[in-house]
């Protein structure tokens, strides 16, 4: 690349229009600072969207950008990353958008393993129709449409796209700036659909639903970053580690009953069980972030044009001449 | 007009048939024929009708087809609702319909006779399996008593032939189980009526072999028995001469038989080619658009991409997603797909992306009959979305049509960069009809310019002609922009929720298609372009019916005439004009009156209706008789 990018490179023209202490404006920021780092320029990508807060993304990002129809984007950018497998095409969505109406087209982009990469930002509610319990919400939630409290049983969006058998799928948080961008870019580095849930404060109307694992006094209590190869710890002092107690996973604390840091599980990005059993915990169990799973397999859009190519190869460029002749042909003089 | 070797051969006797025997008998000349093939939905009518078609068509026959089958995969055998039928004409003369009633019916069981009788005039032919009127068989099918013995078909000519005994006998010694010997039935009526009109039949030979090239034992078998219908039909006394339909007098050139999807397509593929860009189609199988799918995904070296979707939204959205890179993005569907994808088409109309959108009509609402035709989505396509989003409407009218619509959406979806829907029904997409080959030469230019200027871009800026935004696709350094469904700023497409600005965007797009009109063709009138008693005006599959009964009416000196449309929005400049010379104004569809309500909303024209709703096209006599009460008023 002749001249190094910056993240005003990726700035658009267009005033950004989230809620003041929106988790939106953190995601944004990171985006926009490690985009430059891929060493793509600007025209060659592409940020598609829904509808929804999450889904105003593409507005601000200096690069081409659709902003698209309720929960469709991974189905308009299926169509446009198929075509144009020369493009890097992020998909930014959000939990109603990507998990309630569009939870079709995401398990589908999923398990066909398009080149995309998908942006969840998870809130838990409905921002932009102001306030509605979302599909992540929990049973019990109190909100505009569940003034009794929700009886809803919520999605878990991680194991959502492993149950799809997705080939990359991790969690970051709006304000962990440094491991956000880690994961964008690990994000990126894969070859397949990457599906990256970045846990969002909305301020308005869910403020502090994360807070266990996102504020800074408490979070490292909560909160297990998962490193490929290494054991299961966490802890301010780092002395809790995740032990299995037959199939059970356990917390521990290292030096305590007899527990070494030798007993711990050791992460394993390729290991789906264990990845289903990372997105299955919930409190009292630690908040896993990081890489749940990551495996390599043939991209859809790359399968489908390799069919392109080979049909070429055998049969040559196709002649509409000859297709027109195709069956049985008569001439009338 | 030169028949082709095979059809000569024909046409010349019967030589060359394998084991031939006997005095041959005489030809008589019939310059048209109708045959309805009927049987149950397990018996390959299908497979034969076009088979027979085939043949027609290579006799040099003007042909039109109507194949009429249950939703149902195998309804329960032997009844009436598992009936499968598949009708031909085929002329020595210009035809435009599959024909009323036929002359011949063939009927391979009591199910299949008692479903088709009420259409079988006097006097007609009547084929059947004798050894299928069995007393469970006519149970089955609702007869108290057979009849076959009990006169009540005394007013056909009713030709009783043992089909299952003598396709065993046509097989004996090959060992094929009682099944595999009862799936060549429909081979040997075929062989049958291919010698009764004195079919060529290299054709079906041919197919057969291509077919079953992986069982021997079965294209034997398949082989043997085709032959051994011909050969009945020339050695035994059940027929005393065949028939011979010469061949039409077409206008000349290079032939092929053709269905609506096979040419829809086709019409595709051309677009693509012609624009020099990749085609994309995004689809959700449905009945019966998905041969257009079936058609396009075997085509991967064009290059043609084909996505079968998770859904019909995926299907429209993904095809969205690839104009949106530059392909050539299309969806295809039926009535029940359309209305899932009218949110995504209402967004193709906002960011002004090229797009066609195919449905290919069926009877609704909701699931309806999905096997039967309907032209009831017109308004749904006129009207189907929210907000003020008009989109260009092209309409096809007979099976080889479809080529040429297909085409002319594409041609103005890229021209316009706006969606286009594209209209066919059941009918035309199985129908098949001889299809003049065209010159790809003549085809008229797709021209596709990709803007590659960042000097002055603007995403909303407009050609002066067409009020076409510009194509700027995603890779060109320098034109960075978001689209999105949000009213966008005039010119530069930016979010914007001034009144004024929505209005004017909304004014822009419509007169951008309302400006379509200045290119639409002058509209031809059949008949009295000067005007006259009445004029039947039409859409889509109902052009062939239309014509011929306004044909028939005119021969008799009354002043009707005929128009058209295959342009539904905008319609022709010149169609209100061209309708006020005339005294009165039919508007003849398969619906409740949707062109009529549109002609009388924008032209204050007192039309009137004439409309059938039941799943079956038009016959020329009804449409005759209700002409005909018109005029006497």
């Amino acid at each position: 690349m002749a001249t190094a990018l910056n993240r005003k490179d990726f700035v658009s023209d267009q005033e950004v229009r989230w809620c003041p202490g929106c988790g939106d404006y953190a995601i944004l920021a990171q985006v926009q600072k490690t985009m430059p780092e891929f060493g793509i320029e600007p025209h060659k990508v592409v940020f598609i969207s829904g509808i929804g807060c999450s889904s105003r993304f593409p507005y601000y990002m200096n690069t081409y950008g659709f902003h698209t129809i309720h929960g469709r984007a991974p189905a308009i950018a299926t169509g446009l990353k198929v075509t144009r497998p020369d493009l890097d095409v992020w998909v930014v969505t959000g939990d109603g958008d990507g998990l309630s109406i569009g939870g079709n087209h995401l398990i589908h982009v999923l398990r066909r393993n398009v080149d995309l990469k998908i942006l969840l930002f998870n809130n838990k509610i409905y921002g932009l129709t102001k306030g509605q319990y979302s599909p992540t919400s929990e049973v019990g939630k109190v909100t505009k449409s569940t003034p009794a409290g929700s009886v809803d049983f919520p999605f878990n969006p991680i194991t959502v796209a492993l149950g799809t058998h997705a080939t990359f799928v991790a969690r970051a948080i709006d304000v962990e700036q440094k491991h956000l961008g880690e994961m964008l870019k690990r994000a990126h580095q894969h070859r397949g659909a990457s599906f990256l849930e970045i846990l969002q404060n909305c301020n308005i109307f869910n403020d502090g639903a994360f807070n266990d694992v996102s504020d800074k006094g408490i979070k490292a209590e909560h909160q297990l970053v998962l490193e490929h190869g290494k054991p299961l710890i966490f802890g301010k002092n780092r002395d809790k580690g995740i032990r299995m107690n037959g199939m059970r996973p356990e917390v521990v604390v290292l030096g305590t009953n007899g527990a070494s840091e030798k007993d711990l599980v050791v992460h394993d990005e390729s290991n789906l069980s264990l990845a289903f059993m990372l997105g299955n915990f919930e409190p009292p169990m630690p908040t896993p972030v990081g890489v749940f799973y990551a495996v390599s397999r043939p991209t859809y859009d790359a399968a489908m044009n390799q069919q392109l190519e080979e049909s070429q190869a055998k049969q040559g460029a196709g002649s509409l001449a000859k297709l027109m002749l195709k069956g049985d042909t008569w001439s009338v003089s | 007009m030169a028949v082709p070797p095979e059809a000569a051969a024909q046409t010349a006797g019967s030589q060359g048939q394998a084991g031939s025997a006997g005095a041959e008998k005489p030809h008589l000349k019939r310059d048209r024929v109708v045959i309805r093939f009927a049987g149950d939905s397990g018996d390959g009518m299908q497979l034969t009708g076009m088979q027979f078609t085939a043949e027609s068509a290579l006799a040099g026959n003007d042909i039109a087809t109507l194949p009429d089958f249950p939703a149902e995969i195998r309804a329960p055998a032997g009844t009436l609702a598992g009936v499968s039928g598949f009708q031909l004409n085929f002329s020595s003369n210009e035809i435009f319909t599959a024909g009323d009633e036929p002359n011949v019916l063939v009927a391979m069981n009591p199910a299949a006779l008692m479903a088709n009788l009420e259409d079988i005039p006097p006097n007609a032919v009547v084929i059947v399996d004798r050894e299928a009127f069995t007393d469970a068989n006519l149970k089955r099918a609702g007869y108290n008593s057979n009849p076959l013995t009990d006169h009540s078909l005394d007013k056909f000519q009713v030709i009783q032939v043992d089909v299952t005994k003598l396709t065993t006998l046509a097989t004996h010694g090959m060992g094929l189980n009682n099944r595999a010997v009862f799936r060549c039935r429909n081979m040997f009526v075929l062989g049958m009526l291919s010698w009764l009109y004195q079919r060529p039949t290299q054709s079906t030979i041919q197919y057969l072999e291509t077919r079953f090239k992986k069982t021997p034992d079965v294209l034997e078998a398949n082989l043997r028995t085709f032959k051994a219908g011909f050969n009945y039909g020339e050695t035994t006394e059940m027929f005393a001469s065949s028939y011979e339909v010469p061949a039409a007098k077409i206008k000349p050139g290079l032939y092929r038989n053709i269905t609506g999807n096979t040419a829809t397509a086709l019409g595709f593929v051309a677009a693509a080619v012609k624009a020099g860009r990749p085609l994309f189609l995004g689809s959700y199988p449905i009945t019966p658009a998905s041969d257009v799918l079936h058609e396009l995904s075997g085509l991967k070296n064009f290059p043609i991409y084909t996505f079968q979707a998770e859904d019909e939204i995926a299907g429209v959205s993904s095809a969205i997603g690839a104009a949106f890179g530059g392909a050539i993005g299309i969806t295809t569907t039926s009535g029940p797909g359309m209305n899932l994808k009218e949110e995504a088409i209402g967004l193709a109309v906002k960011v002004e992306l090229p797009l066609v959108v195919t449905d290919i009509q069926r009877a609704g609402p909701s699931t309806g009959m999905p096997t039967k035709p309907e032209q009831a989505d017109l308004l749904m396509a006129m009207y189907g979305r929210h907000g003020e989003s008009p989109i260009p409407i092209i309409a096809a009218c007979t099976p080889a049509d479809c080529f040429e619509c297909a085409y002319e959406a594409v041609r103005i979806a890229i021209k316009y960069m706006t969606p286009v829907i594209l209209m066919t029904d059941g009918q035309l997409a199985n129908g098949a009809e001889p299809w003049l080959l065209p010159d790809i030469e003549q085809l008229p230019p797709i021209k596709v310019e990709f803007r590659t200027d960042p000097n002055g871009f603007l995403p909303y800026s407009r050609d002066d002609e067409t009020l076409a935004r510009p194509w700027a696709i995603p890779g060109t350094p320098g034109l960075e922009h978001r689209l999105g469904g949000i009213t966008g700023e005039n010119l530069t497409g930016n979010i914007s929720y001034s009144p004024a600005n929505h209005e004017l965007m909304i004014r822009i797009r419509a007169r951008k298609v309302a400006g379509i009109a200045q290119e639409i063709p002058p509209t031809q009138v059949f008949g009295d372009p000067d005007g006259g008693d009445l004029v039947v005006l039409g859409w889509g599959s109902t052009f062939g019916p239309i014509r011929e009964a306004v044909k028939q009416v005119r021969e008799k000196g009354r002043k009707v005439s005929h128009i058209h449309l295959r342009y539904l929005n905008p319609l022709p400049k010149d169609l209100a004009e061209r309708l006020r010379k005339f005294k009165q104004v039919m508007v003849a569809e398969m619906n409740m009156g949707q062109l009529l309500k549109m002609i009388r909303a924008d032209y204050l024209i007192d039309a009137f209706g004439f409309n059938k709703i039941q799943g079956r096209p038009f016959k020329v006599s009804e449409l005759v008789t209700r002409i005909q009460r018109a005029l006497e008023g």
